[in-house]
């Protein structure tokens, strides 16, 4: 019989649970999928439909022999079935009694560098797969490397198929010991390892009693556990605005999502690039208004002076602001199959904000293999390197490493519309010894424009700046 | 979500307690949602919300009614009639617009219906493919529409699951899985050429709990068909299908029989099977889905017809 009440006290308690954003990264013999597939079945979130298809698949195509094949449940596409592996991002969902999970399951084969990017610039954890048998190879460093580029703050080392090294502890301290000296060199801080047989199932949801000498967690508990609230920027308040809500005459309000900070009624903040200042009249959401609003919300605040601001802009505090430049040095990811062509002009589109920009200097490329520098050249697809970006309009930005939210841009070819390259800025750079000026100037006096006109040009030109198109006017 | 805001509010200054974000995932997925939501609305010159008068897209609908309160959603909503939804389903939809002040599109493939276009004549296929497919695909052409937000989730459908957010579609409204552009972060690239369209979803992140537990916090209105009630229902090809008119075709009509039902997915009455079920209450749903053995696809006949035939769909430009 029905008892409602519990099933009442199950959905208050899963009201009350937060969101952990994971990546797993291996190569196709890893057992990532199989691992995958495990936390979802183990967790009792594999419906029997979904494993009823599977076992009509296994027979088909399993690799598994007789027993379930729990990569299959995760690779999707058709084309990918039949090559027998994971040739994109795919993302799975599942709960346990204390946390909701979003996992994006990427391919660890070199050519696909760009889906791991992808899949992994939200995760707050990344689970690095081993196999016990093999140790640290080039592709650990590489996954490695770009999780560490992406700057995800928690990294699972996963090392898998212990049970074909006889759960030896010689084997996993001697990987743990090596792998850590990697991330050491990388600046990762926080980093937990696991001796695990995904096959198996040892250490996976529960302890095994073939690692008697591993004193840690399960790799499940572990997941549910582990801290990330600090993850998120609270410190430096960035308020990209997203979309100017005007209802009436008598509301005008900045619809966005608080990048990073914390902003409450009340609270004096400045207009960026316009450096105008006002006060926080109020928070309005549908419910109602609220007195503060912090990391990821997304909200609408109302000002107590009437500011123009248009999408773009960006909402800060007077004494906490962001870099305001045009120039500027980043870690930049190549994600074109079309080689990067430095006289192109491209799009980037930096939080809501999106302008014209070159790639105006290339500093190194990195052999994500080794680690080591190389000179710079114009990348070709999954290369990643450093370079410098000269932008039309004005941007406000952090470092990556203080700001995820806006230390990120994405460059757009502006013929294929593309999505060509992602960065990571590292630094502003001056400005003063620039020669090239991207903005053009439309000088109307001297065009022979009658004033009356003034008015329309500004308002055609206000409506390319949102396209992207700087255009400056000399009245 | 008004009981919760003060407790976020008590939480601060930002002391994590459950040793997690500050967020409730739900929350953090709805501020997620709206964002995508304004971003479309900012980006693009004509967008259209496709309003499939389920329980997924009444979730995406208050959503953007979130997203601009206090002020007006700035595109309209679509439903694609295939002239066999159930009718309980049109009556909320028309309420429903009218109360919450929606512009309301329905467009169908009259020339198909007009023809006898129907799944029981010529099977689900090509019902499906007249009715639903052309008939989107023909009003996203009419209204010339470049992007169009779908309540589509990723945990529904193994090909969904790779799908982006902002997915790419071709001058044929085409999706091409190997070629999708890269997502990263909250940067949603919105450049297209003319032609080309965008297909939204802002609800890829959630689950089908989270839905329900959505609706269950928000007081969402949804069709009554999803609450079990005695319907009179047919047995086809395994499958319990509701009599909802007449069209019915006669061999089936002597074999009608009251049954306490409800439907975990809304689509056209003779594609929907419907599960029996004593359930009333969304809670009770949520028990039943729990202990249940079936994921909620499976009661739509038109995933049956071939393997991957999702994705095929997808291809072609259905969702």
């Amino acid at each position: 019989m029905k008892e409602p009440l519990d099933i009442k006290a199950y959905l208050d308690a899963d009201e009350q649970k937060d969101l952990l954003r994971l990546l797993t990264a291996g190569s196709v013999d890893d057992g990532k999928s199989t691992l995958i597939g495990r936390l979802l079945f183990d967790s009792k979130k594999l419906y029997d439909d979904q494993l009823a298809a599977l076992e009509r698949d296994s027979k088909r195509v399993g690799n598994a022999g007789d027993s379930i094949d729990y990569a299959l449940l995760l690779d999707g596409l058709k084309a990918e079935r039949e090559e027998g592996i994971t040739i994109d991002v795919a993302y799975r969902y599942f709960s346990t009694n204390r946390r909701k999970f979003i996992i994006a399951d990427t391919p660890g084969h070199e050519q696909y560098t760009r889906n791991m990017i992808t899949g992994g610039s939200t995760a707050n954890l990344a689970i690095i797969l081993i196999d016990a048998r093999k140790g640290v190879i080039t592709q650990t460093r590489r996954h490695t490397y770009l999780v560490s580029l992406l700057g995800i703050k928690h990294i699972v080392l996963a090392v898998n198929k212990m049970d074909l090294v006889d759960f030896s502890k010689e084997v996993f301290d001697a990987i743990v010991a090596e792998y850590r000296q990697l991330t050491d060199h990388l600046g990762i801080e926080d980093v937990t390892c696991f001796p695990l047989s995904a096959r198996e199932g040892d250490n996976v949801v529960e302890k095994s009693d073939r690692t008697p000498w591993y004193d840690g967690p399960a790799l499940l508990h572990f997941l549910e556990t582990v801290p990330i609230h600090a993850d998120r920027n609270f410190d430096d308040f960035r308020y990209p605005v997203q979309y100017v809500l005007r209802p009436d005459l008598n509301f005008r309000g900045f619809c966005g999502k608080v990048a990073s900070g914390v902003i409450r009624v009340g609270d004096e903040v400045m207009a960026l690039p316009s450096m105008k200042r006002s006060h926080v009249q109020s928070i309005v959401t549908y419910e109602g208004e609220q007195q503060i609003a912090f990391p990821p919300q997304s909200v609408t605040i109302t000002l107590e002076d009437e500011i123009d601001i248009s999408r773009g802009e960006m909402i800060v505090k007077p004494d906490n602001q962001p870099h305001i430049g045009r120039h500027f040095t980043t870690m930049l990811v190549w994600m074109d199959e079309e080689p990067m062509d430095t006289g192109k002009q491209f799009f980037l589109k930096h939080n809501t904000n999106t302008t014209r920009a070159t790639i105006c200097a290339l500093r190194n490329r990195v052999d994500v293999n080794t680690l080591e520098e190389k000179a710079g050249k114009p990348f070709q697809l999954n290369e990643i390197g450093q370079v410098d970006i000269l932008t039309a309009k004005t941007l406000f930005f952090d470092a990556y490493a203080k700001n995820r939210q806006t230390g990120a841009f994405i460059l757009i070819d502006p013929i294929t519309n593309n999505t060509s390259a992602v960065g990571m800025i590292l630094a502003p750079l001056d400005e003063r010894s620039l020669e090239n000026d991207l903005i053009p100037t439309l000088d109307l006096p001297k065009l022979g424009i009658a004033e009356e006109h003034y008015a329309a040009i500004d308002t055609a030109v206000k409506e390319l700046a949102r396209q992207g198109l700087e255009i400056k006017v000399k009245h | 979500m008004n009981q919760s805001n003060s407790q976020i509010h008590s939480a601060l200054p930002l002391q994590g307690e459950r040793g997690g974000g500050l967020l409730t995932h739900l929350q953090e997925l709805e501020a997620e949602s709206i964002h995508i939501i304004r971003e479309v609305a900012a980006e693009f010159e004509n967008p259209v919300m496709l309003y499939s008068i389920g329980k997924d897209s009444s979730v995406m609908v208050r959503l953007a009614e979130k997203a601009f309160a206090p002020g007006k959603v700035p595109f309209p909503l679509m439903h694609i009639d295939s002239k066999w939804k159930f009718k309980e389903m049109i009556q909320f939809r028309d309420e429903y617009a009218k109360k919450y002040g929606w512009n309301l599109i329905v467009e169908s493939n009259m020339e198909a219906f007009n023809a006898g276009v129907g799944p029981f004549t010529h099977g689900s296929k090509v019902h499906t493919d007249l009715m639903k497919t052309k008939a989107l695909l023909d009003a996203l052409n009419k209204y010339k529409f470049d992007a169009a937000f779908g309540g589509a989730r990723r945990d529904e459908e193994k090909s969904r699951a790779k799908e982006r957010i902002f997915s790419f579609r071709d001058q044929f409204q085409q999706w091409d899985p190997k070629n999708q552009r890269p997502e990263l972060w909250d940067i949603y690239n919105a450049r297209i050429h003319k032609g080309e369209s965008i297909r939204v979803f802002p609800l890829s992140n959630w689950t089908e709990l989270d839905i329900w537990q959505y609706i269950r916090l928000e007081n969402i209105p949804i069709v009554p068909l999803y609450y079990a009630k005695e319907r009179p229902c047919v047995e086809i090809d395994g499958n319990l299908i509701m009599a909802d008119d007449d069209r019915l075709p006669e061999q089936y009509r002597p074999l009608i029989k009251p049954r306490m039902v409800r439907f975990r997915t809304l689509g056209c009455w003779p594609l929907t099977g419907a599960v029996e079920s004593t359930a009333t209450t969304i809670e009770e749903i949520v028990e039943e889905m729990m202990t249940t053995t079936k994921s909620e696809r499976t009661t739509r006949v038109i995933d049956f017809d071939q393997e991957a035939s999702m994705e095929q769909k997808k291809r072609e430009g259905y969702f």
